[in-house]
Protein backbone atom coordinates (compact mmCIF):
# COMPACT_ATOMS: atom_id res chain seq x y z
CA UNK A 1 0.00 0.00 0.00
CA UNK A 2 3.06 2.37 1.10
CA UNK A 3 4.49 1.81 -2.07
CA UNK A 4 1.30 2.17 -4.38
CA UNK A 5 1.07 5.36 -2.41
CA UNK A 6 4.96 6.17 -3.45
CA UNK A 7 4.57 5.35 -6.82
CA UNK A 8 1.22 7.50 -7.37
CA UNK A 9 2.97 10.29 -5.92
CA UNK A 10 6.03 9.69 -8.82
CA UNK A 11 3.54 9.45 -11.25
CA UNK A 12 1.60 12.49 -10.44
CA UNK A 13 4.51 14.52 -10.62
CA UNK A 14 5.52 13.21 -13.77
CA UNK A 15 1.93 13.77 -15.32
CA UNK A 16 1.83 17.36 -13.76
CA UNK A 17 5.45 18.07 -16.20
CA UNK A 18 4.17 16.43 -19.35
CA UNK A 19 2.32 19.90 -20.51
CA UNK A 20 5.59 21.40 -20.02
CA UNK A 21 7.67 18.65 -22.14
CA UNK A 22 4.77 18.89 -24.55
CA UNK A 23 4.94 22.32 -24.41
CA UNK A 24 8.91 21.82 -25.41
CA UNK A 25 8.26 19.48 -28.33
CA UNK A 26 6.02 21.99 -29.93
CA UNK A 27 8.29 25.01 -29.57
CA UNK A 28 11.44 22.71 -31.18
CA UNK A 29 9.31 21.04 -33.76
CA UNK A 30 7.77 24.79 -34.71
CA UNK A 31 4.03 23.52 -33.85
CA UNK A 32 2.75 26.45 -32.62
CA UNK A 33 1.40 28.57 -35.67
CA UNK A 34 1.95 32.12 -37.00
CA UNK A 35 2.33 33.17 -33.26
CA UNK A 36 4.39 31.02 -31.39
CA UNK A 37 4.97 33.66 -28.42
CA UNK A 38 1.66 34.02 -27.83
CA UNK A 39 0.71 30.10 -27.92
CA UNK A 40 2.95 29.41 -25.63
CA UNK A 41 2.36 32.12 -23.18
CA UNK A 42 -1.33 31.02 -23.46
CA UNK A 43 -0.54 27.45 -23.05
CA UNK A 44 1.48 28.08 -20.05
CA UNK A 45 -1.42 29.88 -18.49
CA UNK A 46 -4.45 27.57 -19.32
CA UNK A 47 -2.41 25.33 -17.25
CA UNK A 48 -1.90 27.11 -14.01
CA UNK A 49 -5.80 27.86 -14.13
CA UNK A 50 -6.14 23.78 -14.54
CA UNK A 51 -3.65 23.38 -12.05
CA UNK A 52 -5.79 25.21 -9.55
CA UNK A 53 -8.60 24.26 -10.44
CA UNK A 54 -7.82 20.62 -9.53
CA UNK A 55 -5.82 21.62 -6.11
CA UNK A 56 -9.28 23.25 -5.58
CA UNK A 57 -10.94 20.02 -6.08
CA UNK A 58 -9.35 17.95 -3.20
CA UNK A 59 -10.83 19.36 -0.73
CA UNK A 60 -14.79 18.33 -1.89
CA UNK A 61 -13.25 15.30 -2.69
CA UNK A 62 -12.01 14.86 0.98
CA UNK A 63 -15.16 16.12 2.64
CA UNK A 64 -17.01 13.54 0.44
CA UNK A 65 -15.15 10.69 0.60
CA UNK A 66 -14.25 11.49 4.47
CA UNK A 67 -10.64 10.03 2.79
CA UNK A 68 -7.76 12.00 4.49
CA UNK A 69 -4.91 11.11 2.96
CA UNK A 70 -4.67 13.75 0.26
CA UNK A 71 -3.39 17.16 1.32
CA UNK A 72 -0.08 16.35 0.03
CA UNK A 73 -1.54 16.10 -3.30
CA UNK A 74 -3.40 19.31 -2.85
CA UNK A 75 -0.29 21.29 -2.09
CA UNK A 76 1.81 19.47 -5.27
CA UNK A 77 -1.26 20.66 -7.60
CA UNK A 78 -1.31 24.31 -6.08
CA UNK A 79 2.74 24.41 -6.76
CA UNK A 80 2.37 23.09 -10.26
CA UNK A 81 -0.27 25.73 -10.48
CA UNK A 82 2.11 28.48 -9.04
CA UNK A 83 4.74 26.62 -11.45
CA UNK A 84 3.53 27.17 -14.37
CA UNK A 85 1.94 30.31 -13.37
CA UNK A 86 5.64 31.42 -13.02
CA UNK A 87 6.62 30.43 -16.45
CA UNK A 88 3.29 32.24 -17.46
CA UNK A 89 4.57 35.17 -16.17
CA UNK A 90 8.51 35.17 -16.80
CA UNK A 91 7.37 34.14 -20.79
CA UNK A 92 5.43 37.53 -20.68
CA UNK A 93 8.23 39.53 -19.52
CA UNK A 94 11.41 37.95 -21.46
CA UNK A 95 10.06 36.11 -24.13
CA UNK A 96 7.73 38.64 -25.08
CA UNK A 97 9.60 41.49 -24.37
CA UNK A 98 13.00 40.77 -23.45
CA UNK A 99 12.36 42.93 -20.45
CA UNK A 100 11.75 46.06 -22.18
CA UNK A 101 10.50 48.01 -18.87
CA UNK A 102 8.94 50.59 -20.83
CA UNK A 103 6.50 48.68 -22.90
CA UNK A 104 6.06 46.03 -20.18
CA UNK A 105 5.06 48.73 -17.63
CA UNK A 106 2.95 50.60 -20.08
CA UNK A 107 1.34 47.16 -20.82
CA UNK A 108 0.22 46.39 -17.59
CA UNK A 109 -0.53 49.86 -16.77
CA UNK A 110 -3.24 50.32 -19.39
CA UNK A 111 -4.52 46.94 -19.45
CA UNK A 112 -7.07 46.00 -16.97
CA UNK A 113 -7.20 42.15 -17.84
CA UNK A 114 -3.47 42.25 -16.45
CA UNK A 115 -4.49 43.48 -13.32
CA UNK A 116 -6.11 40.46 -12.83
CA UNK A 117 -3.62 38.18 -13.87
CA UNK A 118 -0.98 40.13 -11.77
CA UNK A 119 -3.15 39.67 -8.51
CA UNK A 120 -3.98 36.28 -8.84
CA UNK A 121 -0.03 35.83 -9.64
CA UNK A 122 0.57 37.44 -6.24
CA UNK A 123 -1.89 35.62 -4.38
CA UNK A 124 -0.43 32.30 -6.03
CA UNK A 125 3.24 33.15 -5.13
CA UNK A 126 2.43 34.00 -1.45
CA UNK A 127 0.57 30.76 -1.38
CA UNK A 128 3.15 28.93 -2.85
CA UNK A 129 6.11 30.35 -0.95
CA UNK A 130 3.61 29.48 2.53
CA UNK A 131 2.90 26.11 1.69
CA UNK A 132 5.47 24.27 3.47
CA UNK A 133 4.59 22.54 6.69
CA UNK A 134 7.37 24.77 8.27
CA UNK A 135 5.60 28.03 7.33
CA UNK A 136 2.00 26.39 8.60
CA UNK A 137 2.97 25.71 12.10
CA UNK A 138 4.58 29.73 11.82
CA UNK A 139 1.57 31.12 10.39
CA UNK A 140 -0.76 29.41 12.98
CA UNK A 141 -4.91 30.25 12.42
CA UNK A 142 -3.41 32.59 9.66
CA UNK A 143 -2.13 30.05 7.66
CA UNK A 144 -6.10 28.75 6.90
CA UNK A 145 -6.87 32.42 6.65
CA UNK A 146 -4.33 33.35 4.02
CA UNK A 147 -5.16 29.98 1.97
CA UNK A 148 -8.50 30.74 1.83
CA UNK A 149 -7.84 33.84 -1.01
CA UNK A 150 -6.83 31.02 -3.47
CA UNK A 151 -10.90 31.30 -4.43
CA UNK A 152 -9.52 34.88 -5.25
CA UNK A 153 -7.01 33.99 -7.31
CA UNK A 154 -9.03 31.24 -9.13
CA UNK A 155 -11.98 33.91 -9.43
CA UNK A 156 -9.35 36.74 -10.69
CA UNK A 157 -7.57 34.18 -13.09
CA UNK A 158 -10.99 33.37 -15.45
CA UNK A 159 -11.39 37.21 -15.35
CA UNK A 160 -8.19 37.43 -16.45
CA UNK A 161 -8.56 34.97 -19.08
CA UNK A 162 -12.09 36.13 -21.19
CA UNK A 163 -11.43 39.71 -20.22
CA UNK A 164 -8.66 39.84 -22.97
CA UNK A 165 -10.84 38.04 -25.46
CA UNK A 166 -12.70 39.60 -28.33
CA UNK A 167 -14.98 36.76 -29.38
CA UNK A 168 -15.21 33.25 -28.59
CA UNK A 169 -16.06 32.97 -24.54
CA UNK A 170 -16.13 29.35 -24.47
CA UNK A 171 -13.42 28.46 -22.89
CA UNK A 172 -13.03 30.77 -20.29
CA UNK A 173 -17.33 30.26 -19.39
CA UNK A 174 -15.59 26.62 -18.34
CA UNK A 175 -13.16 27.79 -15.79
CA UNK A 176 -15.74 29.76 -14.41
CA UNK A 177 -18.06 27.51 -14.49
CA UNK A 178 -16.13 25.05 -12.28
CA UNK A 179 -15.04 27.44 -9.95
CA UNK A 180 -18.49 28.54 -9.28
CA UNK A 181 -18.98 24.99 -8.63
CA UNK A 182 -16.25 24.44 -6.40
CA UNK A 183 -16.55 27.49 -4.94
CA UNK A 184 -20.80 27.08 -4.19
CA UNK A 185 -19.48 23.44 -2.32
CA UNK A 186 -17.49 25.25 -0.04
CA UNK A 187 -20.29 27.90 0.83
CA UNK A 188 -22.80 25.26 1.06
CA UNK A 189 -20.23 23.19 4.21
CA UNK A 190 -19.56 26.18 5.18
CA UNK A 191 -23.19 27.31 5.69
CA UNK A 192 -24.35 23.45 6.84
CA UNK A 193 -21.58 23.75 9.68
CA UNK A 194 -22.87 26.67 11.00
CA UNK A 195 -26.23 25.56 11.01
CA UNK A 196 -25.22 22.49 13.34
CA UNK A 197 -22.94 24.44 15.19
CA UNK A 198 -26.20 26.78 15.96
CA UNK A 199 -28.11 23.65 16.90
CA UNK A 200 -25.35 22.79 19.57
CA UNK A 201 -24.62 19.74 18.51
CA UNK A 202 -20.61 19.06 18.91
CA UNK A 203 -19.80 16.81 16.24
CA UNK A 204 -18.54 19.61 13.43
CA UNK A 205 -17.16 18.93 10.30
CA UNK A 206 -14.14 19.98 11.00
CA UNK A 207 -12.14 18.35 8.04
CA UNK A 208 -12.63 21.71 6.01
CA UNK B 1 9.73 52.93 -54.92
CA UNK B 2 10.94 49.80 -56.09
CA UNK B 3 9.09 47.33 -55.72
CA UNK B 4 10.96 43.53 -55.79
CA UNK B 5 8.74 41.03 -57.83
CA UNK B 6 10.94 38.49 -57.56
CA UNK B 7 9.23 35.47 -57.06
CA UNK B 8 9.72 33.00 -59.86
CA UNK B 9 6.59 32.26 -61.73
CA UNK B 10 6.60 28.90 -62.74
CA UNK B 11 6.13 28.49 -66.57
CA UNK B 12 3.37 26.23 -66.24
CA UNK B 13 1.48 28.85 -64.34
CA UNK B 14 1.89 31.57 -66.79
CA UNK B 15 -1.24 31.87 -69.19
CA UNK B 16 -0.25 30.90 -72.66
CA UNK B 17 -0.40 33.88 -75.35
CA UNK B 18 -2.90 32.59 -77.66
CA UNK B 19 -5.35 31.88 -74.61
CA UNK B 20 -4.99 35.14 -73.39
CA UNK B 21 -5.18 36.78 -76.63
CA UNK B 22 -8.61 34.81 -76.85
CA UNK B 23 -10.02 36.23 -73.50
CA UNK B 24 -9.04 39.17 -74.07
CA UNK B 25 -10.96 39.09 -77.54
CA UNK B 26 -13.73 37.87 -75.99
CA UNK B 27 -14.18 40.81 -73.08
CA UNK B 28 -14.17 43.28 -75.74
CA UNK B 29 -16.29 41.35 -78.15
CA UNK B 30 -18.67 41.83 -74.65
CA UNK B 31 -17.97 45.49 -75.04
CA UNK B 32 -17.12 45.37 -71.65
CA UNK B 33 -13.91 47.29 -71.88
CA UNK B 34 -13.14 50.98 -72.77
CA UNK B 35 -11.89 51.55 -75.80
CA UNK B 36 -8.54 50.96 -75.96
CA UNK B 37 -8.39 50.24 -72.47
CA UNK B 38 -5.39 48.16 -71.74
CA UNK B 39 -5.84 45.34 -70.22
CA UNK B 40 -3.74 44.41 -67.68
CA UNK B 41 -1.94 41.18 -68.14
CA UNK B 42 -1.61 41.48 -64.33
CA UNK B 43 -4.87 39.82 -63.47
CA UNK B 44 -4.72 37.36 -66.73
CA UNK B 45 -7.92 35.20 -66.08
CA UNK B 46 -7.28 31.90 -64.14
CA UNK B 47 -3.39 32.53 -63.87
CA UNK B 48 -2.89 32.31 -60.22
CA UNK B 49 0.26 34.65 -59.92
CA UNK B 50 0.73 37.98 -60.79
CA UNK B 51 3.09 39.56 -63.00
CA UNK B 52 4.04 43.16 -64.26
CA UNK B 53 2.97 44.91 -61.27
CA UNK B 54 2.70 48.51 -61.71
CA UNK B 55 5.43 50.35 -59.09
CA UNK B 56 3.49 51.70 -56.17
CA UNK B 57 3.43 55.37 -55.66
CA UNK B 58 2.81 54.43 -51.97
CA UNK B 59 5.78 56.03 -49.38
CA UNK B 60 8.68 53.38 -49.20
CA UNK B 61 9.05 52.57 -45.55
CA UNK B 62 11.76 49.25 -46.95
CA UNK B 63 9.22 46.87 -44.85
CA UNK B 64 10.23 43.75 -45.03
CA UNK B 65 7.03 41.14 -45.71
CA UNK B 66 6.12 38.56 -43.10
CA UNK B 67 6.80 34.63 -44.48
CA UNK B 68 3.61 34.01 -46.28
CA UNK B 69 2.85 30.97 -44.41
CA UNK B 70 2.24 32.67 -41.03
CA UNK B 71 -0.12 35.36 -43.09
CA UNK B 72 -1.99 32.47 -44.46
CA UNK B 73 -2.19 31.14 -41.10
CA UNK B 74 -3.78 33.87 -39.06
CA UNK B 75 -6.80 35.30 -39.90
CA UNK B 76 -9.62 36.31 -38.05
CA UNK B 77 -12.62 35.17 -39.85
CA UNK B 78 -16.11 35.06 -37.76
CA UNK B 79 -18.07 34.06 -40.43
CA UNK B 80 -16.23 30.77 -40.32
CA UNK B 81 -14.35 30.63 -37.23
CA UNK B 82 -13.09 32.51 -34.00
CA UNK B 83 -10.23 30.65 -33.93
CA UNK B 84 -7.02 32.46 -36.35
CA UNK B 85 -5.54 28.88 -37.01
CA UNK B 86 -8.93 27.08 -38.73
CA UNK B 87 -10.07 29.97 -41.10
CA UNK B 88 -7.29 28.57 -43.83
CA UNK B 89 -9.30 25.20 -43.92
CA UNK B 90 -12.75 26.61 -43.38
CA UNK B 91 -13.00 29.34 -45.80
CA UNK B 92 -11.99 26.96 -48.68
CA UNK B 93 -15.45 25.92 -49.04
CA UNK B 94 -16.63 29.16 -50.62
CA UNK B 95 -17.61 30.42 -53.65
CA UNK B 96 -15.75 33.38 -55.06
CA UNK B 97 -16.40 32.43 -58.85
CA UNK B 98 -17.76 34.23 -60.13
CA UNK B 99 -18.40 37.75 -58.13
CA UNK B 100 -19.47 40.54 -58.09
CA UNK B 101 -20.03 43.80 -56.29
CA UNK B 102 -22.89 46.76 -56.51
CA UNK B 103 -21.86 50.41 -56.33
CA UNK B 104 -24.60 51.92 -55.49
CA UNK B 105 -26.00 55.10 -53.30
CA UNK B 106 -25.25 58.55 -53.62
CA UNK B 107 -23.69 58.23 -56.88
CA UNK B 108 -24.51 59.29 -60.29
CA UNK B 109 -24.09 55.60 -61.74
CA UNK B 110 -24.57 52.78 -59.27
CA UNK B 111 -24.10 49.35 -61.20
CA UNK B 112 -23.00 46.08 -60.47
CA UNK B 113 -19.89 45.43 -61.93
CA UNK B 114 -18.58 41.84 -62.49
CA UNK B 115 -14.93 41.47 -60.68
CA UNK B 116 -13.17 41.02 -63.93
CA UNK B 117 -14.92 44.36 -65.40
CA UNK B 118 -13.43 46.25 -62.82
CA UNK B 119 -9.77 44.75 -63.07
CA UNK B 120 -9.69 45.29 -66.45
CA UNK B 121 -10.00 48.95 -65.96
CA UNK B 122 -7.36 49.09 -63.50
CA UNK B 123 -3.86 49.25 -63.11
CA UNK B 124 -2.39 46.11 -60.48
CA UNK B 125 0.17 47.54 -58.13
CA UNK B 126 2.43 46.03 -55.47
CA UNK B 127 1.96 47.78 -52.03
CA UNK B 128 3.97 46.51 -49.21
CA UNK B 129 2.01 47.84 -45.98
CA UNK B 130 1.64 47.05 -42.07
CA UNK B 131 -1.26 45.90 -41.25
CA UNK B 132 -1.66 45.84 -37.51
CA UNK B 133 -4.82 44.26 -35.51
CA UNK B 134 -6.60 45.33 -32.81
CA UNK B 135 -5.75 42.12 -30.80
CA UNK B 136 -1.95 43.49 -30.62
CA UNK B 137 0.48 41.61 -33.19
CA UNK B 138 1.18 42.98 -36.57
CA UNK B 139 2.51 41.65 -39.73
CA UNK B 140 3.94 43.23 -42.94
CA UNK B 141 1.88 42.41 -46.63
CA UNK B 142 2.88 43.39 -49.97
CA UNK B 143 -1.00 43.44 -51.20
CA UNK B 144 -1.94 43.56 -55.05
CA UNK B 145 -4.62 45.51 -55.58
CA UNK B 146 -5.46 49.29 -56.83
CA UNK B 147 -6.81 52.31 -55.16
CA UNK B 148 -10.31 52.20 -53.94
CA UNK B 149 -10.42 55.99 -55.78
CA UNK B 150 -10.33 54.42 -59.02
CA UNK B 151 -13.29 52.57 -58.25
CA UNK B 152 -15.46 55.14 -56.86
CA UNK B 153 -14.80 57.50 -59.60
CA UNK B 154 -15.78 54.92 -61.97
CA UNK B 155 -19.06 55.22 -59.77
CA UNK B 156 -19.02 59.07 -60.18
CA UNK B 157 -20.17 59.97 -56.44
CA UNK B 158 -22.10 62.93 -55.81
CA UNK B 159 -21.47 65.43 -53.75
CA UNK B 160 -23.34 64.35 -50.83
CA UNK B 161 -21.74 61.19 -50.73
CA UNK B 162 -20.35 61.41 -47.41
CA UNK B 163 -19.55 58.03 -45.86
CA UNK B 164 -18.96 54.58 -47.61
CA UNK B 165 -20.35 51.46 -46.27
CA UNK B 166 -18.64 47.83 -47.20
CA UNK B 167 -20.91 44.71 -46.96
CA UNK B 168 -19.04 41.36 -47.17
CA UNK B 169 -20.86 37.99 -48.65
CA UNK B 170 -23.76 36.17 -47.25
CA UNK B 171 -22.78 32.60 -47.60
CA UNK B 172 -24.67 30.91 -44.76
CA UNK B 173 -24.57 27.83 -46.67
CA UNK B 174 -20.36 28.22 -46.36
CA UNK B 175 -20.67 29.98 -43.50
CA UNK B 176 -21.04 28.41 -40.14
CA UNK B 177 -21.02 31.11 -38.01
CA UNK B 178 -23.74 33.02 -40.66
CA UNK B 179 -25.66 29.94 -40.52
CA UNK B 180 -25.86 29.99 -37.05
CA UNK B 181 -25.61 33.70 -36.11
CA UNK B 182 -23.10 33.50 -34.01
CA UNK B 183 -21.98 36.02 -31.93
CA UNK B 184 -22.28 39.23 -34.30
CA UNK B 185 -24.60 40.69 -36.22
CA UNK B 186 -23.73 39.38 -40.37
CA UNK B 187 -23.30 39.83 -42.93
CA UNK B 188 -19.99 42.06 -41.55
CA UNK B 189 -20.32 45.92 -42.49
CA UNK B 190 -17.29 48.40 -42.53
CA UNK B 191 -17.55 51.86 -43.39
CA UNK B 192 -15.29 54.87 -44.03
CA UNK B 193 -15.71 58.85 -44.04
CA UNK B 194 -15.24 59.73 -48.12
CA UNK B 195 -11.64 61.30 -47.67
CA UNK B 196 -10.19 58.19 -45.90
CA UNK B 197 -12.14 56.32 -49.32
CA UNK B 198 -10.53 58.40 -51.61
CA UNK B 199 -7.06 58.38 -49.98
CA UNK B 200 -4.67 57.29 -52.00
CA UNK B 201 -3.30 54.86 -49.58
CA UNK B 202 -6.69 52.79 -48.69
CA UNK B 203 -6.94 50.29 -51.54
CA UNK B 204 -8.61 47.67 -52.39
CA UNK B 205 -6.55 44.38 -52.82
CA UNK B 206 -7.33 40.92 -54.80
CA UNK B 207 -4.07 39.48 -54.14
CA UNK B 208 -0.93 39.47 -52.09
CA UNK B 209 2.65 38.26 -52.61
CA UNK B 210 2.41 38.29 -56.16
CA UNK B 211 -0.40 35.58 -56.02
CA UNK B 212 -4.43 36.20 -55.90
CA UNK B 213 -5.52 36.32 -52.16
CA UNK B 214 -5.98 33.29 -50.53
CA UNK B 215 -9.99 32.40 -49.30
CA UNK B 216 -8.75 33.12 -45.97
CA UNK B 217 -7.75 36.47 -46.31
CA UNK B 218 -10.23 37.95 -48.32
CA UNK B 219 -10.47 36.83 -51.44
CA UNK B 220 -11.65 38.11 -54.02
CA UNK B 221 -11.66 41.33 -52.94
CA UNK B 222 -11.04 43.23 -50.00
CA UNK B 223 -10.44 46.32 -48.40
CA UNK B 224 -6.63 47.46 -46.99
CA UNK B 225 -6.51 50.84 -45.11
CA UNK B 226 -3.10 50.63 -43.66
CA UNK B 227 -3.53 53.08 -41.06
CA UNK B 228 -6.48 51.40 -39.13
CA UNK B 229 -7.01 48.14 -37.34
CA UNK B 230 -7.32 45.42 -39.42
CA UNK B 231 -10.69 44.91 -38.90
CA UNK B 232 -11.46 47.78 -40.74
CA UNK B 233 -10.06 46.09 -43.51
CA UNK B 234 -13.50 43.94 -44.65
CA UNK B 235 -12.55 41.22 -46.37
CA UNK B 236 -15.05 39.22 -49.31
CA UNK B 237 -16.76 42.50 -50.77
CA UNK B 238 -20.13 42.65 -52.39
CA UNK B 239 -21.29 45.83 -51.55
CA UNK B 240 -20.32 49.41 -51.56
CA UNK B 241 -22.37 52.15 -51.09
CA UNK B 242 -22.09 55.87 -50.43
CA UNK B 243 -24.18 56.82 -48.18
CA UNK B 244 -24.54 60.80 -46.31
CA UNK B 245 -24.78 58.90 -42.81
CA UNK B 246 -21.95 56.99 -41.58
CA UNK B 247 -22.94 52.79 -41.61
CA UNK B 248 -23.29 51.52 -38.30
CA UNK B 249 -20.25 49.16 -38.68
CA UNK B 250 -20.42 45.60 -37.40
CA UNK B 251 -17.94 45.74 -34.67
CA UNK B 252 -19.04 49.10 -33.65
CA UNK B 253 -22.82 47.86 -33.39
CA UNK B 254 -21.67 44.80 -31.28
CA UNK B 255 -19.48 46.83 -28.61
CA UNK B 256 -19.72 50.54 -29.16
CA UNK B 257 -17.36 51.82 -26.43
CA UNK B 258 -14.58 49.00 -27.41
CA UNK B 259 -14.57 49.43 -31.15
CA UNK B 260 -15.00 52.77 -32.96
CA UNK B 261 -15.48 53.85 -36.45
CA UNK B 262 -12.43 55.00 -37.06
CA UNK B 263 -10.72 52.69 -35.79
CA UNK B 264 -7.09 54.33 -36.50
CA UNK B 265 -4.38 52.89 -35.05
CA UNK B 266 -2.62 54.88 -31.97
CA UNK B 267 -0.67 53.87 -29.27
CA UNK B 268 -1.83 56.63 -26.85
CA UNK B 269 -5.63 55.18 -27.23
CA UNK B 270 -6.19 52.25 -25.22
CA UNK B 271 -8.36 49.56 -25.58
CA UNK B 272 -11.03 49.24 -22.95
CA UNK B 273 -9.42 46.04 -21.62
CA UNK B 274 -5.77 46.39 -22.98
CA UNK B 275 -2.92 48.73 -24.27
CA UNK B 276 -2.40 49.13 -27.51
CA UNK B 277 0.87 50.58 -26.99
CA UNK B 278 3.19 47.27 -28.13
CA UNK B 279 2.17 45.08 -30.84
CA UNK B 280 4.10 41.68 -31.63
CA UNK B 281 5.11 41.31 -34.99
CA UNK B 282 4.43 38.02 -36.76
CA UNK B 283 7.61 36.41 -37.44
CA UNK B 284 9.89 37.92 -34.92
CA UNK B 285 11.54 35.37 -32.71
CA UNK B 286 11.68 34.62 -29.19
CA UNK B 287 13.17 36.83 -27.03
CA UNK B 288 12.42 39.94 -29.43
CA UNK B 289 10.69 42.41 -27.79
CA UNK B 290 7.26 43.56 -28.94
CA UNK B 291 7.45 47.00 -31.40
CA UNK B 292 6.36 50.11 -30.52
CA UNK B 293 3.09 50.53 -32.40
CA UNK B 294 2.93 54.21 -34.08
CA UNK B 295 0.56 56.38 -34.47
CA UNK B 296 -1.97 56.00 -37.69
CA UNK B 297 0.27 52.64 -37.64
CA UNK B 298 3.44 54.63 -39.01
CA UNK B 299 1.20 56.36 -41.95
CA UNK B 300 0.90 60.05 -40.07
CA UNK B 301 3.10 61.77 -42.51
CA UNK B 302 0.27 60.65 -45.11
CA UNK B 303 -3.14 60.47 -43.42
CA UNK B 304 -3.07 62.81 -40.48
CA UNK B 305 -4.01 65.82 -41.80
CA UNK B 306 -7.58 64.26 -42.20
CA UNK B 307 -7.77 64.55 -38.05
CA UNK B 308 -6.34 67.78 -37.88
CA UNK B 309 -9.10 68.60 -35.96
CA UNK B 310 -10.38 66.15 -34.12
CA UNK B 311 -9.84 64.92 -30.48
CA UNK B 312 -8.75 61.34 -31.46
CA UNK B 313 -9.09 59.69 -28.03
CA UNK B 314 -13.07 60.80 -28.26
CA UNK B 315 -13.23 59.54 -32.20
CA UNK B 316 -11.42 56.46 -31.74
Amino acid sequence: MNALIKNLWTVTLVVCLLPLLLLGLDVVFDNLGSNPIQAVHIRLGDWSLRFLCIALTITPIQTITRWRGMPEYRQLFGLFAFFYASLHFLVYLLVDHNFNWSLIIMDIIESPYIWFGVFAYIIVFLLGITSSKFAMKKLGKNWKKLHRWVYLAAIASVIHYFWQLKGNLAEPLLYAIIISLLLSFRIFTWFTARQLGKMMIPKGRGDE
Amino acid sequence: MIIKTEKDIPSSEITPPEIFQERRKFIQMLGLTLAGANIPSAFAGDNKVFSNLAKSATPDNSLKPTPVELVKNYTNYYEFTFNKDDSTKLAQSMVIDPWSVEISGEVEKPATYHLEDILSQQTLEERIYRFRCVEGWSMVVPWVGFSLANLLKMAKPLSTAQFVKFTTIEQPETMPNQREKKMLDFPYVEGLRIDEAMHPLTMLAVGMYGEKLPKQNGAPLRLVVPWKYGFKSIKAIVKIELLKKPPLTTWNKSAPQEYGFYANVNPAVSHPRWSQNSERLLGSGFFTSRRQTELFNGYGEQVASLYKDMDLRHFF
